[in-house]
């Protein structure tokens, strides 16, 4: 269970932003962050893994604290477990498809357990090839591997699909939905696809100017059904 | 070829493999600092890094003679504290030479590390590896171009380097007498067939190391090329 309340001034081409979110997430939930460019949800995911520090608000997961402004906590990314997987992948170059994923394992395990995980993506096949090599579809799955090879409490997926066509993003919401039901880690998705929202997504929350403009099932949030919530 | 020959050769060539090493462990965690450096402490530590590559090296040299002199402060401390002497030595070679090569290692090491996208580094500290690790196992291997750069260009560089050889080395047959100052002498005495041969020496070796660079650069237009061509 994670539970946040995250607060920053973001500085960006429109003027400045005031981000300003209280997020929970169970155990095997598949949420999405939605909302236009520019109004926080990569921040909101690089501030979960650590990458980026709230000004204000806490961060708990399972009852420990990650970060809390008030009590000076804040653990470094190495120290919070969570699998991001970047916008551009950050496949690290110099390794092939199967180091990458070797690289990911927690120390001591078998070194099996990626090319179980290549397995599982469909780019067993490609272990030895580099990043430079292979198309964008399989550096996502390659990317959603590595991820997963380290053991994460979560899975935070920062636009994974937005640079590939239709036909491969098909492909990928299956794969999504595969790793998802096998691993039931809890993932947040940043992603601005209807379609994939609602094939992916138990819950989905609607960020406006910082803001959390509506959270709850995809067809709720979306009009189909009255919204279960919203928040200013 | 005379002995005398020989020697000033395989001091240059042992003064620059120990400069070339010395600047590279140097560099490596100087030139990463820099790249993640505030800008304005970015732009001092570039500048004060590239002196040595705007001033000529006479200029170098007579400070370094000035300052480490055994009547100075700077040299009479080395020589009660730690018995060192720097004026007139090999030591002090080396000395010279590490501050007048600096920019040709460091200036490639920090372009390579700027010129990678953040997300290769965000991508390792959220697979919970360290910031050390991160460093050896993903950014240098992702910059080895730069690296060969940096080595290449250090060693052939402190090979001909001659300004600061000469004031602050002094010229002592098998002790400071480097190829490029050999050669000066050799053409004062009117020698100029020994002049020829370590000439043509250097010549051959500056050679070797450039165009070994080039082609390796050329043959790497990214990290190795193993495995199957894309398949997309």
């Amino acid at each position: 269970m994670i539970e946040c309340s995250l607060a920053l001034t973001l500085s960006g081409e429109e003027g400045t932003i005031d981000l300003s979110v209280d997020l929970s997430a169970g155990d095997g939930e598949f949420i999405t962050l939605y909302g236009k460019s520019g109004c926080g949800k990569t921040t909101i995911l690089r501030m979960l893994a650590g990458l980026t520090t709230p000004e204000r608000g806490h961060i708990c997961v399972d009852g420990r604290l990650w970060f809390d402004s008030e009590k000076k906590i804040n653990l470094a990314p190495q120290k919070r477990s969570v699998g991001f997987v970047f916008q551009d992948y950050a496949l690290f170059p110099a390794m092939t498809v199967r180091q990458n994923c070797v690289y990911a394992l927690p120390r001591g395990s078998e070194k099996s357990a990626a090319d179980d995980l290549l397995d599982m993506v469909g780019m067993r096949g490609l272990a030895g090839c580099y990043p430079d090599r292979l198309a964008g579809g399989q550096k996502q799955r390659v990317a959603l591997a590595r991820a997963l090879a380290s053991r994460p409490r979560f899975l935070l997926l920062d636009e994974p699909l937005s640079a590939l066509d239709q036909e491969t993003r098909e492909e990928l919401h299956t794969e999504l939905e595969k790793v998802h039901q096998k691993m039931q880690i809890c993932t947040i998705l940043v992603s601005h696809d209807l379609r994939e929202i609602f094939r992916l997504s138990g819950k989905v929350f609607k960020i406006h100017n910082g803001k959390i403009a509506a959270h709850g099932a995809p067809a709720e949030v979306f009009g189909m059904l009255p919204a279960s919530g919203s928040s200013p | 070829m005379e002995t005398t020959a020989i020697a000033p050769l395989l001091l240059s060539l042992k003064l620059s493999g120990i400069t070339t090493i010395l600047l590279f462990i140097a560099c490596v965690p100087a030139a990463y600092l820099t790249s993640r450096a505030w800008p304005l402490a970015k732009v001092a530590i570039k500048t004060i890094a590239n002196l040595p590559f705007v001033l000529p090296s006479t200029v170098l040299g007579f400070y370094l003679l000035v300052v480490f002199a055994p009547v100075s402060p700077l040299g009479r401390l080395l020589g009660s504290l730690l018995h060192v002497r720097l004026v007139f030595t090999f030591t002090g070679l080396v000395v010279g030479s590490l501050l007048v090569s600096l920019p040709m290692m460091f200036n490639p090491l920090v372009a390579g590390f700027e010129n990678l996208p953040p997300s290769l580094e965000e991508a390792s500290l959220t697979l919970r590896k360290s910031r050390v690790r991160t460093l050896f196992s993903v950014l240098l291997p992702s910059i080895k171009p730069s690296l060969l750069t940096g080595l290449a260009m250090t060693f052939a560089y402190t090979m001909g380097e001659f300004g600061v050889v000469m004031m602050i080395g002094g010229k002592i047959p098998g002790v400071t007498l480097v190829a490029s100052a050999a050669i000066y002498d050799e053409v004062e005495s009117l020698n100029y067939g020994a002049a020829h041969l370590q000439a043509a020496i250097l010549l051959a070796i500056s050679f070797f190391v450039l165009s070994s660079l080039f082609f390796v650069n050329i043959r790497r237009p990214s990290p190795p090329g193993r495995g199957p061509r894309r398949v997309s």
